[in-house]
Formats: C-alpha cells, sequence, structure tokens
C-alpha cells in the first residue's frame, strides 16, 4: 500500500490547519484550545450541540474574530490575525449561518459584484456600472448552478428562505476558493432542496475543499469524509461519519441527546 | 472586531427601500428639468440667494454620498466646506488665478484634510463616527478661530475676488457670475453621479447593506469607506469653494458645527439615497431663510427645525423619497387598473 511514502502523502496534504486555538469572551471560552486538520481536497464537517463553537471557529478561520491564543495555518501560511477581505482573497470563501445578503441587489447584482472582487474594478469610481456586465455570464453559470438562473433579475430580499441559502452558496462560489467554509448550508430548507444541495456541494468539492457545519446527520452522513465532533468549544472526537456515530463519547454527548 | 460581524447598517435611516427609477427614458426627461431649472434659476431668485441654492445643493450631494450610499452620517462636513472657503479665498487673493482654479485649489485642500481625518474615523460606525467626525471639526474650527494672520479670525477673511479672465459683467454682476460658477458646481454633480452609477457605487451600496458579506466577498470595507469620504469631501470643498467667492468673503460661520447641521438637515429633508434630495432640501431651505432673514424675522431656526420635524415624522424617506415612492405606487395601481379592464 505504502510502496512509495512520496505517493502515500501525496493526496491529502494538510490545507488548513489550527493550533491550540482558542477564543474567550470575557471570561466564557467559546472555542478552547483547538487542533484542527483539514486535509486538501476532503469535505470536513464541524458538528456538536448547539453553543459547541462551531460558528465561532468558522468566524477566527475566517478573520471575523480574532483569537485569544493559538494560530490558524492556511497551506502552511500563518493567516492568524489577517483581515476578512484579505483571507478571502488568498481562498478561504465562507457563507453565513444568518442569511446575510444584500437585500436591495438583484441575484445578478450579488453575483457580479463577488466575482468583481479579485480584480479591483469596485475601486472604479470613474466607470459605469455596466462594466459589471463582462461578469454577466459567469453570474448566470453560478445561478444555474444553484437553480435561481430563472429569478436573476429579482431583488433578493423577495427570496424565499431556501433560495437565499441557495445564493449564498453561490456567491461563495463565485470566489472560486481553494477552502470552502459552509456555515449550515441546509439550515431551514425543504427536504427536496436539501438533496439539490448536496448534490450541488458534492459536484463543486471537486478540486477543492469543503468544511461546512450542519444539525443535518443526513447532509453529514451523505458529504462528509471527515467529521469533527465539538463540544464546548473543544474536539470531542473525530473520524468518519461511521467511526464518529460508534463512538460512545459521541453518542452520549451529541448523537444520544438527539435520538 | 466582534462588532463588526454583527454591524449591519447602523443608521435606520440609510436602508430604507426607495423604489428606483428604472425607466430610462423618465430618467432623462428629469435630468432635463432639473437643468432647465438650474439655468433659470437666477431669472426668478435674487441671483446671489440662487447661487447659494446651487453651493447647498451640491454641499447636501456630498453628505448623501455618505449617508445614502454608504451608510455613514457624517456630522463635521463643516470642516471641509469650510476649509476650501478659506483656502479657495486665500488662492484668489494673494494668487489673482480665475476663480475656478482657485475653487479647484480649495477642493483639493479640502480632499488633502479628509485623508488623515477619513483614515481615523471610518473605523467607527453609526452615531461614534458622527460624533469622530464632529470632534474633528471642532478642531479645525478651533484653529481657523486661533489663527488670525492667516484666517482674519473672528473677521473672517474679507475681499476674496471674483476673477475671471478681466470679463467685468461676471466679475461685477452677480447674475452672470452665476453663470459662470454653476459649472463648476455641475462639474461636482456629474463627478457624484458618475460615482454613485459606477462599480464603486455598487460597493458602496453593498457595504451599506452589510459590510460583514461584503468583507467576506473580499472587499476592503474601510479603504473604500476613506475613498468615499475623501471624494465627499472635495465635492463639499467645491461647493464650499464657490459659496465664498459668491459672497466675497469667507467667515467662521463655515466651519461651525451649526453648518454640519444644516447640510444633513438639508440633505435628510430632500431625502437620502438620491441625488435629487440634497438639491430639492437645498431650495427649500435657502429660500425660506432667505424669505424669513429678509422679513426681519430672527427665528429662522425655529421655523426650519419644525419643517425638519414635520418632514421626517410625514415623510420618512424625505420629499423626493417619498414623492418618487407615490408617482410609482401610482403607476403601478393605473398599470394594474388598466390589465383589469
Amino acid at each position: 500500500m505504502s510502496s512509495d511514502t512520496n505517493d502515500a502523502r501525496q493526496p491529502s496534504p494538510v490545507v488548513l490547519q489550527t493550533r491550540g486555538l482558542s477564543k474567550e469572551f470575557r471570561g466564557f471560552r467559546a472555542v478552547s484550545d483547538v487542533d484542527l486538520t483539514v486535509a486538501a481536497g476532503t469535505v470536513h464537517a464541524l458538528v456538536g450541540p448547539n453553543g459547541a463553537g462551531k460558528t465561532t471557529l468558522f468566524n477566527l478561520l475566517t478573520g471575523f474574530l480574532e483569537p485569544s491564543s493559538g494560530q490558524i495555518l492556511f497551506q502552511g501560511r500563518d493567516i492568524t490575525g489577517m483581515q476578512p477581505e484579505q483571507i478571502a482573497h488568498l481562498g478561504v470563501a465562507r457563507s453565513f449561518q444568518i442569511t446575510s445578503l444584500f437585500d436591495q441587489m438583484s441575484l445578478l447584482e450579488h453575483l457580479e459584484l463577488a466575482l468583481a472582487s479579485p480584480t479591483g474594478l469596485g475601486y472604479r469610481f470613474w466607470q459605469s456600472s455596466k462594466r459589471l456586465g463582462r461578469f454577466r455570464e459567469r453570474a448566470m453559470e453560478l445561478l444555474e448552478q444553484v437553480g435561481l438562473a430563472d429569478r436573476a433579475g429579482q431583488d433578493a430580499g423577495s427570496l424565499a428562505y431556501g433560495q437565499k441559502r441557495a445564493l449564498e452558496l453561490a456567491l461563495a462560489l463565485a470566489l472560486d476558493p481553494t477552502v470552502l467554509l459552509l456555515d449550515e448550508p441546509t439550515a431551514g430548507m425543504g427536504l427536496e432542496d436539501v438533496d439539490r444541495t448536496i448534490a450541488l456541494v458534492k459536484k463543486v468539492s471537486s478540486g477543492r475543499t469543503v468544511v461546512f457545519v450542519d444539525h443535518n446527520m443526513h447532509v453529514v452522513g451523505s458529504l462528509a469524509d471527515t467529521v469533527t465532533v465539538l463540544q464546548s468549544g473543544q474536539v470531542l472526537a473525530e473520524g468518519t461519519y461511521e467511526q464518529v456515530r460508534a463512538d460512545q463519547r459521541v453518542i452520549t454527548a451529541y448523537l444520544g441527546q438527539a435520538g | 472586531m466582534s462588532e463588526q460581524l454583527t454591524a449591519r447598517a447602523d443608521l435606520e435611516l440609510a436602508g430604507e427601500p426607495v423604489i428606483p427609477a428604472s425607466r430610462p427614458g423618465l430618467r432623462w426627461a428629469m435630468l432635463a428639468v432639473g437643468l432647465l431649472v438650474a439655468l433659470a434659476l437666477p431669472w426668478f431668485i435674487y441671483p446671489p440667494v440662487a447661487m447659494d441654492i446651487a453651493a447647498w445643493a451640491l454641499f447636501a450631494i456630498s453628505v448623501d454620498l455618505l449617508l445614502g450610499y454608504t451608510g455613514l452620517l457624517s456630522f463635521g462636513h463643516a470642516a471641509f466646506w469650510g476649509t476650501s472657503a478659506y483656502v479657495t479665498g486665500l488662492i484668489a487673493i494673494n494668487a489673482g488665478v480665475p476663480f475656478p482654479l482657485a475653487v479647484l485649489g480649495g477642493a483639493l485642500a479640502a480632499m488633502a484634510l479628509a485623508v488623515p481625518i477619513g483614515y481615523l474615523s471610518v473605523r467607527r460606525t453609526g452615531i461614534y463616527f458622527a460624533m469622530v467626525t464632529l470632534a474633528f471639526a471642532q478642531m479645525v474650527y478651533f484653529i481657523a478661530n486661533q489663527w488670525r494672520s492667516l484666517t482674519g479670525g473672528e473677521n473672517g477673511l474679507q475681499g476674496i475676488p471674483k476673477s475671471f479672465f478681466g470679463i467685468e459683467a461676471i466679475e461685477t454682476d452677480s447674475f452672470y457670475f452665476y453663470y459662470a460658477a454653476l459649472p463648476v458646481i455641475l462639474l461636482g454633480v456629474l463627478v457624484a453621479w458618475r460615482a454613485v452609477n459606477s462599480p464603486f457605487g455598487q460597493v458602496l451600496v453593498a457595504i451599506r447593506d452589510n459590510p460583514a458579506r461584503a468583507r467576506a466577498l473580499g472587499y476592503d470595507v474601510e479603504r473604500y469607506k476613506i475613498m468615499v469620504f475623501v471624494l465627499s469631501a472635495g465635492l463639499a470643498g467645491l461647493a464650499g469653494g464657490v459659496f465664498s467667492i459668491s459672497h466675497g468673503f469667507a467667515s467662521l460661520q463655515e466651519l461651525a458645527w451649526t453648518t454640519s447641521g444644516k447640510v444633513v438637515l438639508i440633505t435628510v429633508l430632500g431625502g437620502i439615497g438620491t441625488l435629487w434630495g440634497g438639491p430639492i432640501g437645498a431650495g427649500l431651505v435657502v429660500v425660506l431663510e432667505d424669505r424669513l432673514a429678509s422679513s426681519g424675522f430672527n427665528g429662522v431656526g425655529i421655523i426650519t427645525g419644525a419643517i425638519f420635524i414635520v418632514i421626517v415624522l410625514a415623510f420618512r424617506h424625505g420629499i423626493w423619497g417619498t414623492a418618487r415612492n407615490g408617482v410609482a405606487a401610482w403607476m403601478r395601481r393605473r398599470r394594474s387598473g388598466a390589465g383589469g379592464s
């Protein structure tokens, strides 16, 4: 199996890693000494009961929160303390747990804006906003991908909840990230939309790494290569879905409560 | 950091939905009417007052660029209007250049001043941003008051000439001066219009509506805010420069906090998030103040304050925003009515 050591290592270099990562809010440790290792090209789920620190961890990874202590490495590079926009440019894109859109902009405008972000076009106050039209084709492709093409001209504020979640996903995809962080991508979705999202994440995960938080075990089971279980800000268990599901600590701490 | 995560549009006023005027034909018609009014103004209104309206209109537009399009309430914009008023005056007095050049110099000085002030203020949002900008404006006021040798202190800067290539009609007659200065104002309006209808303007609206999301998309929110702050200061500077040339003097009043307050009042009164609001508010307030002052009534502030309260309470989108929404709703009703019959 390991005739060549190089080959054995090549398939899963570490793309995202935290070392002793902690975040304290006025004495409350939301994330406590977390060592997380995300292998490149995998789909990695973070699960855990409410208040386990999943979203805080996401905010730390994307620069929206500054860690109290510890380090974050992206492709071996220390990104601790970087600003969200810098991390986004490096290739780590996120979606938000609470739907976070520009309510008065059309879907197409959302995606054009996301696609224009790395180009610096946004600074050109002397040019017509029609210039953003050059991203239209790619924007429509992305909308097509998440099943929103027929609503391209609509304002985001007028979308149903599940559709907003889909737009969130399209926005993160528009940045063509190396690592895609999805905070509860299927929260509040109907069954049909959940399955569509699973299929979509499967499709877009080829060639990139996906880290996601979800409470839906069906979603976790069908997507995740690796599952990390968090409890009270700490890593409780890690492994494949089957391993984690069989773990006695996890059953008592989390799955036991749910089932 | 954590407040940035939760900080959405901080000002309730800023994020209000206004139905956009989507018909290009209607837009050109409105533009033509606006231009016609600007050109005809000194025929109906005492020309120096017409000039005041034009200057305050551009000043209000500069504030709207921040308030309506970026969600930042600057309560210290007198710093830029006033600084330019003085610098324009000093250039006009000492260099003897045609007045548009002096105004341009004043605007550049205002922009230079806006770089450090913007850099230090944009980290704050909402009421804190307003307070920081106010504090800086008070500092500028204090410096101007102390630096008598340059500014004339309480006497102000007197005898600013309207030099314009020796054309006597323009230099002495306020009616002709209006037409020489109007292009400077219109240039400012054009810059504002271009900016809000540019990719930059689109990013500003994104920042206004959801700064955290804009950052997640890779936009450096602070840098955009500094840029629009400096741009806005430049427009306020153009307006302030024209104002001081038109009056022939620059006084401390131009730097006072009441001037910052008045321009916010004009902007909100006219309606924010629409470049038309500024001119409408300016026309109303300047004419009203002129009428009240010339009638010998000296409680102008009470009247404008009362009108402000009524309009903010009754028309939450300002005069222009309310009128536009009203027309749009009426057209929708008519269309659906016609479809039914």
